[in-house]
């Protein structure tokens, strides 16, 4: 094999987010519609390391990630160490449009996964204008619990090898071992409490229950795919988020998991390209 | 469960998997519906596989499912749900009791112990 660079430019934003500085780190690549791409808890944009290098995107869309302040390489706010992180639905929108204002970001396509599917449902309801198509990957109004979130933040257990053991049944066993590892590798090298203070969002903070039947997709299409192996947002979670809202239905990716993106691009990538397409000539339309 | 006659085998025989137990030293009970088996692990290897019932049994943390969940899990290719110990976990299927502790700990190492427990490959 030979070197070279991939299609990815890497860069650190500063800007105020939540009355507080931050360093903010953004990888982009691509020219045309943007799409913002939003990791799930506990990891980072390197998720959508295919997406960033897949020439079908590429060629018409400017594919944009951000790593979560505390994540990836976005550094936590000063004075981090006082207190303890927790991700409310507040602040998880603030930053969000913090960076479309900052990027000026035009009528942008939204897409995240897991949290940032829960994220994408709170922007469909609350900023449908902003936005030209809202993906869900693995979203859900609401998970409950299913073991003790304590265990991912403590002294007697190592943090990134038990969120790693916590997600890793979440992926498809068909998906490829070295995108399988790479994604656990992620978990890995979460901050301490990181993962566990995304989960106050995911868990407790943004149940959207009552809410979801309020969203209007025809201000903002809404697009919702997730893998048949999740447990955490199963594909009975995401149909019954579907049956609530007007106007959008689930696909369920057979074989994948809880990470589409990261687990198996190729085979994501069948079901996300004819999503892409369809904002594609709808922008065209309009 | 026939294939826990196979466990200390197919686990001793892994020395990655081993080494990533290589803190681990505990027994845990594994309820295959109404049969207990405790499970001894010393250094990642297991020690003895043990089919109850017992009259004083000892172990860390228990595993309990009905037989019809381990034997989906067990399955060369389980279905969603049947698939991972979280999953039976989320499913309400699995319960995990006493102390955590060496569990939690060495979770991904416990996850791929039991997986020895599907068919591997080139066996017939």
């Amino acid at each position: 094999m030979s070197a070279y660079f991939e299609a990815v430019t890497g860069r650190y934003l500063q800007l105020p987010l939540l009355g507080k500085p931050h360093r903010i780190y953004i990888e982009e690549a691509g020219e045309g519609i943007p799409l913002l791409c939003l990791h799930t808890a506990g990891a980072d944009t390197r998720q959508y390391r295919a997406l960033l290098n897949e020439p079908r995107l590429l060629a018409h869309f400017r594919v944009i990630a951000f790593d979560l302040p505390w994540h990836g390489k976005s550094s936590p706010p000063a004075g981090w160490q006082e207190a303890d992180y927790q991700l409310t639905s507040h602040d998880y929108l603030q930053i969000i449009m913090g960076l479309v204002d900052a990027l000026q970001l035009d009528q942008p396509v939204a897409m995240g996964c897991s949290i940032g599917g829960r994220i994408a449902l709170h922007l469909a309801l609350e900023y449908p204008e902003r936005f030209r198509a809202i993906i869900g990957l693995q979203a859900g109004a609401h998970v409950d619990p299913y073991y003790d979130l304590n265990w991912l933040h403590r002294p007697d257990v190592h943090g990134g090898e038990v969120c790693a053991g916590i997600v890793s049944g979440l992926i498809g066993p068909t998906s490829p071992q070295a995108d399988r590892w790479e994604t656990l590798w992620h978990y890995m090298q979460g901050g301490p409490g990181v993962f566990k203070g995304d989960l106050h969002f995911y868990t407790k903070d943004g149940d959207l229950r009552s809410q979801v039947s309020q969203i209007d997709t025809s201000k903002c299409p809404l697009y919702l795919l997730s893998g048949e192996y999740d447990y955490s947002c199963s594909p009975d979670d995401t149909r019954d988020l579907a049956a609530r809202i007007k106007g959008t239905q689930a696909v369920i990716m057979k074989g994948l998991g809880h990470f589409p993106m990261s687990e198996n691009p190729p085979i994501f990538l069948t079901y996300l390209l004819p999503i892409l397409d369809a904002i594609r000539s709808a922008s065209r339309v309009a | 469960m026939e294939p826990l006659d196979q466990l200390l085998q197919r686990v001793n025989a892994n020395a990655r998997l081993v080494w990533r137990g290589r803190y681990v030293d505990t027994t845990f009970l594994l309820e295959v519906g109404e049969v207990p088996w405790l499970i001894k692990v010393n250094l990642g290897r297991i020690v003895s596989v043990t089919r109850g019932p017992f009259v004083m049994p000892a172990w860390s943390f228990a595993l309990r499912a009905p037989r019809a969940d381990w034997e989906q899990f067990c399955l060369a290719n389980p279905p969603p749900g049947f698939h991972d110990l979280m999953a039976l976990v989320k499913r309400r299927s699995l319960r995990i009791e006493g102390n955590l502790q060496p569990f939690m700990a060495n979770l991904l190492y416990f996850k791929d112990v039991m997986a020895m427990l599907r068919p591997q490959a080139g066996e017939l």
